[in-house]
């Protein structure tokens, strides 16, 4: 049977003429649409939804609005437009003219780079696949569904470096991509903060603002990579990763907004009496993922970072435009580590701190959006404000894993950290808490209690626009 | 980096003082878990990250395997598993082997590959199974200590792989049987063997079982009955063990050493180090036997041999200048025989202390100096101890007028203390050569004495110098081994020690160990941008690419 692909599968990777693409395709996508349906949004995938489809790279091609359903939706492969004469950027072959097949003997390893970071697109969406039911708002709930697609394109993507470059290797990586399940005893997730559940739309906002972002630095250091595929594929999951962004960082102000104006509103100064979260409670929160997400980075000393770095696979964030020296040779970070007892400096080779160079790349745009909840704030009258942990903080991968620190980063024991840790962290109390405040509003244009409503809706549309149908 | 000098090394531990294993005993099921402990190292300057070991955790383990015989008789199964998630255990400590001294790698392969085969022999000689439980990845010696177990089960859990990287990652071989044990115990087709020593990622459950690469494996929540259930079917087909024997503690065998001299019970070690010359006193017992079902750790057939261990493995780790072993027996062979004897009766515990006779003697075999043989009158190269006299390289017999300058064969060199090569240190000895073997045979099963011109005939000893020549001639062949290239020597003597036909633990000790000693002195391993060099450091390896 014929079929139109580039129809049914939005593409700029001559999908319609490449025979090894379609036969991969054939099997793994009805596998794609069964795991959409088993793990994908319960309970909605019905409704029409006022959706973003990417269906050229031209510009403006990646954003065109209309209602689908979310099965329906035109899970595309795109790449970013090859630039001529494109250079290795960083490592020992810098310079060198980019690799546009896989080197062979970067095979295994850039395919457990690829297939490391793919796993991450699915298991959010299994992480988040109840969360339709308790949306704070009809918009809330598409941009939800918005994220939830974007991830399933964002596999897509990485599917379709491992069917078109790693043979039969590729499409065994593939299908394992569908057969694990976030969370699952038996067959998990790689990564842990992927294994997490997402029961509330505090989490969900944290998990896009810090989690995705972590995505976004993670992309942006394959991006740079020598092997041209893999960059020109990054480089356009970056634009929608964007979006998930700010839907993290805007949903957080939006309750960081809400919970002081409650707190304003209350006698006694206490947001939950009004029905809504406290800030300190919103402080915990931001506390828990940021941590959480700067694992994902991997350790602070890290072989397998130098030998990524060395080999071109992975680069800085903007190495070529922000770099001027793309060896890292001879070079060395300053990396605070443990030592009897004590945290004290140490030097240590730039290539083997590449994951920490790349975290305090991620911890700095953190920061930013610091500053941008504080500000707003400072609008809302408050005298609160919300900041990051050291990255030291409540670690469990890489060298801080497995000491006690408290938020400002200093070593305080088991003792004291079991004493404070409800202050820092989302307690048990805290979680019921936030839980009980989840219930759908459905209608258009209303809002939760806890939450403050957007400043504006989708494509220019109306915040009480009626962005799901349901069915 | 540095070679550096560090204090010797003492081989003496105890359970109660494991670092990195523990240690647990439930009916005739132990489980013995590493759980490395990162900071407790043997020596500073590596981290020992991933469960990854260094001597002092293997001397555990070896440690546990010699106790396990003697003092859990009961136990037919051995479960050894990882105490950390998501990691077994990452194979030995890659800077340690790095920055350690060539002598100390080779030294350190050769003991951890000893300790795997006596995990083997475990089953063999006692009839006791170990288990592999690799509850996350087992890679490099990870994966090679897994395959001394007779049996593997790997978690399904999406993550965990086996794994032998020593190729693609350092540069190196999987030296610690890895390579061996793939085609030879594990029946893994050669090109499958080679796809997976060249992918450093290894294979998850799915293929590492479809390719023989383990046994079995289990999802996550299956993961702890399923291990109950495969040990407790093992422990239940297993009839070797004893049900009802008593236990046998091993006390330590810790050396007196005053100076360069190091005396034990029935054991001591003078060292010459103008000479680079040891002299290796073995004592025979100087009372009767007790019977074996009174008998303990005391008994001399175990303490003797207990104490000859722990003093080649001192010899090889912290005497690397000492290039030759004079060995002497002393004392009454009337006893040693008896000693022998009173193993032979049927029971577990002489069938253990026969297997440990065994094993030391095969460690003899494995030394890298040279092993002269001293027979002079008084001495007790008879029975179990005669396997010394075969064992040495050379032997220099005194042929006094009085005749009574004797050895005693008997029984036990004709089948109790097998080498390497699955041969009788007489079968070795003789290569082509029947009459010469059968005659030295029948000598045994009579276990009468044979005087110093009668071995001389019998090609039992290499050289029966009389009184008149003795001392010149001994002071001679000593002063001119030690010119010898001490490389040489090793490289010839353990080719001659081993003759005829090769075995699977043949083949670790010797084709794949020369090759990895090799490997471990080429540029292409430890020159400036060698892999194994490289390996954690920012710059990646550089090869000279021309074949050798």
């Amino acid at each position: 049977m014929a079929i139109n692909y580039d129809d049914r599968i939005p593409n700029n990777v001559n999908l319609s003429g490449d025979k090894r693409l379609q036969r991969a395709l054939e099997t793994w996508q009805p596998a794609f649409l069964d795991w959409w349906q088993d793990v994908g949004p319960e309970g909605f995938q019905k409704d029409d939804v006022y959706l973003r489809t990417a269906i050229s790279t031209a510009p403006g091609g990646w954003a065109h609005f209309g209602h689908v359903k979310m099965p329906d939706y035109r899970w595309g492969i795109f790449l970013e437009d090859a630039v001529p004469d494109r250079r290795i950027p960083g490592g020992d072959h810098a310079g060198e003219p980019v690799w546009q097949e896989v080197p062979g003997e970067y095979r295994n390893t850039l395919r457990r780079i690829i297939v490391t970071q793919a796993d991450t697109e699915p298991a959010s969406v299994e992480q988040q696949r109840w969360l339709g039911k308790t949306a704070p708002s009809m918009y809330d709930m598409r941009n939800l569904f918005q994220v939830n697609v974007e991830e399933g394109r964002h596999l897509w993507a990485m599917v379709y470096l491992l069917h078109a470059y790693f043979g039969k290797d590729g499409r065994d990586e593939a299908d394992d991509l569908l057969a694990r399940r976030s969370g699952d005893a038996d067959k998990p997730r790689i990564l842990d903060a992927f294994n997490q559940p997402c029961p509330d739309w505090l989490t969900f906002f944290c998990f896009t603002m810090f989690t995705d972002r972590d995505g976004k630095y993670q992309l942006g250091a394959l991006a740079e990579s020598g092997f041209d595929p893999l960059a020109r594929t990054c480089g356009f999951m970056l634009t929608e990763e964007a979006h998930h962004l700010s839907v993290g960082e805007l949903g957080v102000e939006r309750v960081l907004r809400r919970s002081a104006q409650l707190t304003k509103l209350d006698p006694n100064g206490d947001a939950r009496a009004q029905g809504g979260i406290d800030l300190p409670t919103v402080q915990k929160w931001i506390s828990y993922w940021f941590s959480y997400s700067l694992d994902l980075f991997g350790s602070e000393l890290s072989s397998n970072a130098a030998d990524f770095f060395g080999a071109g696979l992975k680069g800085r964030w903007n190495e070529a435009k922000d770099f001027t020296e793309h060896r890292a040779l001879d070079q060395y970070y300053r990396l605070p580590v443990v030592k009897n007892g004590s945290v004290v400096e140490d030097e240590v080779p730039l290539r083997n701190a590449m994951n920490e160079v790349l975290r305090q790349s991620y911890i700095a745009d953190c920061q930013r959006v610091v500053k941008r909840w504080n500000a707003a704030l400072e609008q809302e009258g408050t005298d609160f404000r919300v900041s990051l942990p050291s990255s030291r903080f409540f670690r469990r991968q890489g060298i801080y894993a497995g000491h006690d620190f408290n938020r400002e980063g200093d070593l305080i024991g088991s003792e004291a950290w079991q004493r404070q840790q409800d202050e820092w962290l989302p307690s048990a109390a805290d979680r019921a808490y936030v839980a009980s405040l989840m219930h759908a509003v459905t209608e258009p244009g209303q809002m939760a209690h806890w939450i403050a409503p957007p400043r504006k809706g989708i494509n220019g549309q109306d915040v009480a626009f009626e962005y799901v149908r349901h069915a | 980096m540095a070679e550096t000098s560090f204090p010797p090394v003492a081989f003496d531990t105890h359970p109660s003082r494991y670092v990195h294993w523990g240690l647990q005993i439930d009916g005739a099921v132990a489980t013995l878990t590493m759980r490395v402990q990162e900071d407790r190292g043997m020596w500073p300057g590596y981290e020992l990250k991933l469960n990854s070991y260094d001597l002092s955790v293997d001397i555990e383990l070896a440690d546990a395997v010699q106790r396990l015989r003697f003092e859990h008789p009961e136990v037919r199964v051995v479960v050894v598993t990882g105490g950390y998630d998501k990691i077994f255990c990452a194979g030995a400590n890659i800077k340690m082997l790095a920055t350690a001294s060539h002598a100390f790698k080779v030294n350190f392969c050769k003991f951890t590959n000893e300790t795997r085969t006596y995990i083997e022999d475990a089953l063999t000689s006692s009839g006791q199974t170990w288990i592999a439980a690799l509850n996350g990845t087992a890679s490099g010696g990870g994966y090679e200590l897994a395959e001394a177990c007779e049996q593997i089960y790997l978690i399904d859990d999406g993550n965990s792989a086996v794994s032998l990287p020593e190729v693609p990652l350092l540069g190196v071989l999987p030296g610690t049987g890895g390579l061996t044990r793939l085609t030879d115990k594990r029946k893994v087709r050669r090109d499958i063997a080679d796809v997976f020593c060249t992918r450093a990622e290894g294979f998850k459950a799915r293929d590492a079982v479809k390719y023989r690469f383990v046994d079995g494996s289990f999802s996550r929540s299956r993961w702890a009955d399923g291990i109950k259930a495969r040990s407790a079917a093992t422990a239940a087909a297993t009839t070797a063990r004893p049900t009802d024997a008593r236990t046998i503690p091993l006390p330590s065998v810790s050396p007196q050493v005053e100076g360069d001299t190091w005396t034990y019970q029935y054991v001591s070690v003078r060292v010459d180090r103008t000479t680079r010359v040891a002299s290796l006193d073995v004592r025979g017992p100087t009372e009767p036997p007790v019977p074996s079902a009174e008998a303990d750790a005391g008994c001399w057939s175990l303490r003797c041999f207990r104490e000859l261990d722990d003093a080649l493995l001192r010899l090889r780790f912290n005497e690397l200048d000492v290039g030759l072993l004079l060995v002497r027996a002393k004392g009454d062979p009337a006893l040693v025989l008896a000693h022998d004897a009173a193993l032979d009766v049927p029971g577990w515990f002489s069938s253990e202390v026969r297997a440990f006779q065994a094993r030391v003697l095969r460690r003899l075999d494995n030394m890298a100096k040279t092993l002269f043989a001293i027979v002079e009158p008084g001495n007790c190269f008879a029975g179990s101890l005669a396997e010394i006299l075969f064992a040495a390289d050379r032997s220099y017999m005194l042929a006094d007028d009085a005749e009574e300058n004797a050895i005693v064969l008997s029984p036990a060199s004709t089948g109790r203390f097998p080498m390497h090569n699955g041969q009788t240190r007489l079968q070795a000895r003789f290569p082509g050569d029947d009459d010469a073997r059968q005659i030295a045979e029948a000598a045994a099963s009579r276990s009468k004495a044979i005087d110093a011109g009668t071995a001389d005939d019998m090609g039992l000893v290499t050289f029966a110098p009389d009184a008149i020549d003795w001392d010149d001639e001994v002071r001679i062949a000593i002063e001119e081994r030690c010119s010898l290239s001490p490389d040489a020597l090793t490289g010839m003597e353990q080719n001659l020690r081993f003759g005829g036909a090769e075995t699977m633990d043949n083949k670790i000790f010797g084709r794949l160990t020369a090759w990895q000693n090799w490997i471990f002195q080429r540029p292409n391993a430890v020159g400036e941008r060698g892999a194994l060099k490289m390996f954690g450091a920012p710059e990646r390896a550089i090869f000279d690419y021309r074949r050798t």
